[in-house]
């Protein structure tokens, strides 16, 4: 038997969640699933290149987390395994699926790939490939919105930024320092972990010296929370209280959301390292699962509307990968366009 | 018109481009209640308050990335580097995300940021202080890199680099925040990608920048005495080149001498030879001449620090060198 971390118990039976959000996580949580599923095809069929990192398993965490924000207005900052946080943030499937395509009609016009998805008006700020990069951007969001609120006089100014991030990342001190500058100034930003438990190949508790990373915000003065990630509404429940800070000026909060990557680091890892208990562990806790028992059990869905929704968004993503293959390609001509902004 | 100092020159154009648009903003170590290591930012948080000149913890990847993450989303902040070799620190972030981020982002997102502070080599700083960071940020795409080298385009240049939307690397130098100048009246604002013309000649085409020019003026005064006719240039535009100018010279005197303080391998002259060569190879009647500082750590010895980099005397000869045909 393998020894996990204890995953923090959440009392479902305190969610109120209405039929509609319901409905409304299960879809944006399939489609991640479905997407990415997708993508793994698609890569293996050579439509697809470069490296490609599957986010299978951590559904909840991007789902509880931005459908619990304002997607599209609030800002999401994320990593090169940034898929799925692009799909929640509302960037259309097509332009996803078209950007990893290479084409023209991706949300990046071909020019970024995988793990540089932007769309401006999704106010998604990035995938960023390196480790720890997006944190300061994600953090000069944040501090923008202050700015605007306080020293432009913008009452509207209350928007809140999620900083995605894994387990690795919280070893780099961009990841401290921005922690002590967004507890410093009170700064609207929710700095999310997605501990899947492995930086590819190092296994977390052998790269950290005290593992429990939501322990580390105390450090800063700030809330930390761990969170169960495998569980929608236990992610959701901590994130309207980070959220409700952040609104209500009073600063950032650190979530380390427990959670597990089903397939390797990438689509080029050989997955080796982890043993087939560790998997078999996490794979009985498929979120998706999870929530469509939940959604069941409380007369929020029936099962033949579950299916259906499954089938709608097979037909979503279907019609995304026919638009990226319909896609054009870059102009050769506009090679050089976008290094500079236009005058 | 009123005579500055180059430090207050800067503070000028910070102080009008703040008070024109209130999107612009400072960030950086002791920026705002100490007012910048060489007084650039003095009493203005007193002005615009503690936000819009943000005294940040020493973090400079942080603090920059985090000036990122507000020009993406529409402040045009300005990053003083206390002093520009801190920014090592920071490289990442000055080159995938201010450099890259706009064109991986297919345009979405437009960076507007000015980077500046003290660069070159002072008096006897040691190595680590006396740093020309130009050379090693030039191979990256999407920033603008600009000197300034006189309190006036220090003024007119800064206030252009702030107006603009891209990434710019605003080189100040470390020994010429005292250089006095007479300012224009009214709203100057000088471009950044235009070469300055420091003194018609028809002999030799010397290219420059930064504290180098002086170095340079100061050898064409002796080299005038005896009869010889530089034309020198100021690059300000360290990237892109202003080829527009340096063409125009180089078709009227046919010999080019680069004279620069980076050092010599990869540095700026090592691209602007090369690009030279590419355009106007006809149009030499001698190899191109680089003048660099030494492949070294600068030496904290005084002499030993003379020795690292380019003297006035040394141009004097080597200008003589080629136009006599020496070369």
């Amino acid at each position: 038997m393998i020894q996990e971390r204890p995953l923090p118990t959440f009392k479902a039976s305190t969610a109120e969640v209405s039929k509609e959000e319901g409905l409304r996580l299960y879809n944006d949580m399939v489609l991640g699933r479905t997407f990415e599923d997708k993508c793994a095809e698609m890569y293996y069929r050579g439509k697809m290149f470069g490296f490609v990192h599957l986010y299978n398993g951590q559904e909840a965490v991007s789902t509880g987390v931005i459908q619990t924000m304002r997607p599209g207005e609030d800002y999401v900052c994320s990593t090169y395994r940034d898929h799925v946080h692009a799909l929640s943030a509302g960037v259309p499937a097509r332009e996803v699926m078209a950007e990893l395509f290479g084409k023209e009609t991706g949300c990046s016009k071909g020019r970024g790939g995988s793990m540089h998805l932007f769309s401006a008006k999704h106010r998604m700020l990035g995938g960023f490939a390196f480790i720890g990069e997006g944190i300061p951007v994600a953090t000069g969001a944040a501090f923008q919105t202050k700015y605007r609120r306080e020293s432009m006089g913008d009452e509207s100014a209350d928007q809140v930024t999620a900083a995605f991030f894994g387990d690795g990342t919280s070893n780099n001190g961009q990841f401290f320092e921005c922690l002590n500058m967004a507890a410093l100034w009170k700064l609207p930003i929710i700095y999310v972990v997605e501990n899947n438990k492995w930086a590819i190949g190092m296994a977390h508790d052998r790269a950290t010296s005290s593992p429990k990373i939501y322990k580390k915000a105390e450090a800063f003065g700030m809330p930390g929370f761990e969170v169960d990630g495998m569980d929608v509404l236990a992610v959701r429940s901590v994130v309207k209280e980070a959220v409700r800070r952040a609104r209500a000026g009073e600063g950032p909060t650190l979530i380390e959301a427990l959670t597990y990557r089903f397939r390797g680091h990438s689509l080029a890892d050989p997955d080796e390292l982890r043993s087939k208990e560790e998997k078999e562990f996490w794979l009985a806790k498929d979120p998706i699962k999870r929530f469509s028992a939940y959604m069941t059990e409380h007369n929020l869905a029936t099962n033949d509307e579950l299916k259906a929704i499954d089938k709608e968004i097979q037909a979503v993503v279907d019609d995304a990968v026919q638009f990226g293959l319909d896609s054009p390609e870059p102009n050769p001509a506009d090679l050089r366009k976008y290094i500079f902004a236009e005058e | 018109m009123a005579e500055t100092l180059m430090f207050n020159a800067l503070r000028e154009a910070t102080d009008e481009e703040m008070a024109r648009d209130n999107t612009v903003l400072v960030m950086g170590e002791d920026v705002g209640h100490y007012g910048g290591s060489y007084k650039v930012t003095k009493d203005l948080y007193k002005k615009y308050g503690d936000l819009r000149l943000l005294d940040t913890p020493i973090a400079e990847n942080s603090f920059t990335g985090m000036a990122i993450g507000a020009a993406m989303t529409g402040l045009r902040p300005i990053i003083e580097g206390m002093n520009m070799g801190f920014l090592l620190l920071a490289f990442n972030q000055i080159a995938n995300n201010a450099g890259m981020l706009r064109y991986t982002s297919g345009g979405n997102y437009k960076i507007p940021m000015v980077i500046r502070g003290p660069g070159g080599v002072g008096r006897q700083l040691g190595a680590e202080h006396s740093q020309r960071l130009e050379a090693y940020f030039h191979a990256v795409p999407g920033l603008k890199i600009v000197a300034c080298s006189t309190a006036k385009n220090a003024k007119g240049l800064l206030k252009a680099a702030i107006r603009d939307d891209n990434p710019v690397l605003f080189f100040e130098h470390v020994l010429l925040y005292n250089l006095k100048d007479t300012m224009p009246d009214g709203d100057f604002v000088q471009p950044l990608d235009k070469a300055e013309m420091v003194r018609e000649g028809k002999d030799v085409t010397i290219l420059t920048y930064s504290r180098m020019r002086h170095h340079c003026t100061q050898a064409a005064k002796a080299l005038e005495k005896e009869g010889y006719d530089p034309e020198i240039i100021d690059l300000i535009s360290l990237k892109p080149f202003d080829f527009d100018t340096i063409g125009a010279s180089i078709k009227k005197t046919h010999k080019v001498i680069i004279v620069e303080e980076c050092m010599q391998t990869g540095g700026i002259a090592a691209e602007l030879i090369a690009a030279i060569c590419d355009r106007y190879f006809d149009e030499l009647d001698a190899q191109p001449v680089r003048m660099s500082s030494q492949d070294i750590p600068t030496p904290y010895n005084g002499t030993l620090e003379n020795l690292t980099i380019i003297q006035p005397q040394q141009i004097v000869e080597k200008v003589k060198a080629m136009v006599d045909g020496q070369i």
